[in-house]
């Protein structure tokens, strides 16, 4: 057992580090925050340079194929970085669905364009408040033609295509159900920008009428593909949560070093310290979780459903506490628009939100340990 | 990353489990309120079964497997060490109370302090089980601020005489030895007048006296010294370095990570019980509100679990792990807490007994009644969270009033 990254994925991350540090300061972040642009193109463009796009995918489809674990470092430096480009959207979800269910020609035409960073890819799920579930699940995918509304869709102003999950035959459970790849250029579909907790990470409802789309699997799996690979980006976001948390921490201890209030440094109040030691301890948790998650993902181990749910409700609960925690310690300048503080507040609550609340991967969890007896 | 045995690490895991097989039974329905039986009272309901226990280890090297070969052990790694108590913990055995603390922290401290004789004398009878050690820092006036400890030891010739008080001695009632942390001058600020020595339990100077707990068990102890005479020789360190003897002592004590800490009660053995529950709406394990609380203890317990890899990870590259150790009591403590308190809601109204009156043997009210002392014992939560302030994220230390003062002349409230 070595439960550590080797030698070389550390170089990466620092490599990585110090990269973000320089294109990626805060003030790119904001940039994005408080203008009209869904992400920053040159950092977008700086990041397909280096290679990160393709990190797994295979040499063949035109990636670097290092592997998973190489993927988990790099996803936890833009966690760090709160970086606003699409790449969750474009490789945890769209490419991750291309390999796991597409064809050799899917994987031809989608994977190459993806590592050179000119395609940005999304993946569609919800059409109202409430759970996803086959139920709720009403749009359309018959005879190649996709209809039906989805909402919340991260980066979906960007993207030049997506997956939908939609039903496609009258069966009510999760056979009813299939996915579609659509290019969002071609007439039928219609977007429109919607207000999000992170504009940041801008969101957009599409509406499909008729809009012409290729099948991703066979009709039918709709819901069981959608279910492997929101595992699989659970764990890739779990590290950006991590990074997150962390940044958090350290932001939160830096002021407790610098803030005087009664004649003394505020980080020398217990009220502080013991605060910053849970910020701390949920992070450790949160970070080891997510390394059997990487293991897991990297090993495409039996135990990936269950690493993937407890990577995710640790790390949204660790980073949701950083967070809120981070701003209660800078005070009232910690709720100013001008500090950085809110940044993270909303990105670890969208995070949260983006691939299925809390409630509903908990759910998961405890149904992966009554099947693995693990409980 | 590789989160598989290596070849060697799974032959040596199969080696355990047949020994293990051979010599002890699969884990029944009461083990888990037998182990925090064990650990409330410092001993398995019966001591001879908790030393026949582990004199079959020692026997076997597994007692002690990271110490060398002529200690009691079997010069084998970390590695292998984890992986024998994580076998262990399947089986019906004593989880080792007795010898835990002479082990995991008092022969440490004689194996760099001591000197030859004491070595050869100690280290061997304590593995196997023969000698039991209890560590007697703690006192009625120093519990969290151990460094205000009152106990005096003077100096008189060749020998030692020592008065005073200790509390909270974990297994002192059946302890042969024990590790003494004493003043021996008051003229200097707190931390610098201490001096460690180890002395003989049985001494007619030396009286217990067991503390009943909240639990109705008795773990701990009340220990008074009346001019007990100490040789020259038994004194570990130098004179007014005890304090940083005592750091060794309980440095050692974050060294032994992966050991069956929390008692066996955790999300298994509450989902065993919510499978056999029926609640208003329904099975137990059905229950919306029941999964969630069990995900949440889940993901702590197994962020824990990988946490202790990662620190073993980093000792088998010949690193230190440092005070994040610190974070496993205060995650193990509060979790068994709060898992007893939810089970017991869901027995409902029968949750209110206990003993064989109560449902699964009454194991959760066990861990409820245990609980407080586990979030106390060996260093509150609070003192815990100061360390990892203080010493893994490197916030200032609180206002130290005492601070460069004479012991004696600090305020004590009395």
């Amino acid at each position: 057992m070595n439960f550590d990254f080797s030698d070389d994925q550390k170089m990466l991350r620092d490599s990585a580090r110090k990269f973000l540090s320089e294109k990626c300061a805060t003030k790119t972040v904001r940039k994005v925050f408080e203008g009209a642009q869904g992400y920053d193109k040159d950092l977008w463009k700086q990041i397909a340079q280096m290679g990160w796009l393709g990190t797994a995918i295979p040499e063949e489809f035109g990636g670097l194929g290092l592997g998973y674990l190489e993927l988990c470092v790099v996803a936890e430096e833009l966690g760090r970085a709160i970086a606003p480009v699409p790449f969750s959207s474009t490789v945890y979800l769209f490419a991750e669905a291309i390999l796991a269910a597409g064809t050799d020609e899917q994987k031809k035409k989608y994977l190459p364009k993806i590592a050179s960073g000119e395609l940005i890819g999304t993946f569609a799920r919800a059409e109202g408040a409430g759970a996803v579930t086959p139920k709720s699940t009403r749009a359309t995918f018959k005879g190649g033609k996709l209809s039906g509304k989805k909402i919340a869709v991260v980066d979906g102003m960007d993207a030049d295509f997506a997956i939908v999950l939609a039903r496609s035959s009258d069966d009510a459970g999760e056979r009813g159900t299939a996915l579609a790849i659509v290019d969002l250029k071609s007439a039928g579909v219609a977007r429109r920008a919607e207000d999000s907790i992170d504009p940041s990470r801008k969101h957009a409802e599409i509406t499909f009428d008729n809009a012409g789309a290729e099948a991703l699997g066979k009709a039918g799996d709709g819901w069981q593909i959608t279910s492997r690979v929101l595992d699989r980006a659970a764990i890739l976001t779990a590290f950006e949560q991590v990074g997150g948390a962390d940044v958090c921490l350290v932001m939160a201890k830096d002021y407790a070093m610098q803030r005087y209030a009664f004649g003394r440094l505020i980080g020398s109040y217990q009220a502080i310290k013991h605060k910053l030691a849970d910020m701390y301890i949920n992070t450790e948790l949160a970070r080891s979780n997510a390394y059997y998650g990487a293991w897991a993902l990297s090993t495409n181990a039996r135990e990936l459903p269950l690493a993937a749910a407890a990577a995710r409700v640790s790390a949204t609960q660790a980073f949701d506490y950083a967070a809120k925690e981070n701003t209660q310690t800078h005070g009232g300048i910690g709720y100013t628009w001008q500090m950085d503080c809110h940044f993270f507040y909303k990105r670890s609550r969208e995070l949260g939100l983006s691939l299925g609340p809390q409630r509903s991967w908990k759910d998961k969890l405890v149904s992966q340990l009554e099947l693995s007896n693990a409980g | 990353m590789d989160f598989e045995d290596t070849q060697d690490e799974a032959a040596f895991r199969a080696e355990a489990n047949t020994w293990l097989s051979a010599n002890a039974r699969p884990r029944g329905a009461k083990s888990a309120k037998d182990d925090i039986e064990e650990m409330e009272n410092g001993a398995a309901g019966e001591m001879a079964a908790s030393k026949a226990w582990q004199k079959k280890k020692a026997q076997a090297g597994y007692a002690r497997i990271t110490w060398p070969k002529g200690m009691g052990g079997m010069g084998g790694t970390p590695m292998q060490s984890i992986i024998f108590n994580q076998e262990e913990a399947k089986y019906d055995v004593p989880v080792g109370a007795p010898f835990a603390i002479g082990l995991g922290m008092c022969i440490p401290t004689l194996m760099t302090y001591g000197d030859d004789a004491a070595k050869k004398r100690y280290i061997v009878p304590a593995v196997q089980g023969d000698e039991i050690w209890c560590q007697l820092f703690s006192e009625p006036a120093g519990g969290s601020d151990v460094a205000g400890l009152r106990t005096r030891a003077e100096k008189k010739g060749d020998e030692w005489v020592i008065n005073g008080q200790k509390i909270w001695t974990t297994g002192a009632q059946f302890s042969d030895y024990g590790i003494l942390l004493t003043r021996t001058d008051a003229n200097v600020p707190k931390h610098k007048g201490l001096t460690m020595f180890y002395i003989d339990m049985h001494d007619p100077a030396v009286e217990v006296r067991p503390i009943k707990q909240a639990s109705g068990g008795s773990g701990f102890n009340e220990v008074f010294f009346t001019d007990l005479k100490v040789k020259d020789s038994q004194r570990l360190g130098e004179v007014g370095q005890g304090w940083q003897v005592a750091l060794t002592t309980l440095m050692h004590e974050r060294l032994a990570v992966g050991g069956g800490q929390g008692g066996g009660l955790d999300v298994k053995e509450l989902m065993g019980l919510a499978r056999t529950l029926e609640l208003e709406d329904g099975p137990a394990l059905k229950n919306a509100s029941v999964r969630e609380k069990i995900a949440d203890w889940y993901v702590r317990s197994a962020g824990l679990k990988y946490t202790t890899y990662r620190t073993m990870t980093a000792l088998s590259q010949g690193k230190q792990p440092g005070p994040e150790a610190s974070i496993a009591k205060i995650v193990v403590a509060s979790k068994l807490q709060d898992i007893s308190a939810f089970a017991m809601e869901l027995e409902g109204e029968a949750g209110a007994l206990k003993g064989e009156d109560a449902p699964a043997h009454g194991a959760f009210q066990m861990g409820w009644m245990s609980a407080p002392g586990l979030r106390i014992a060996g260093g509150t939560d609070e003192i815990l969270r100061n360390i990892i302030a203080e010493r893994v994220l490197g916030l200032p230390q609180d206002v130290r009033v005492d601070k460069d003062v004479p012991f004696n002349k600090m305020p004590s409230g009395r």
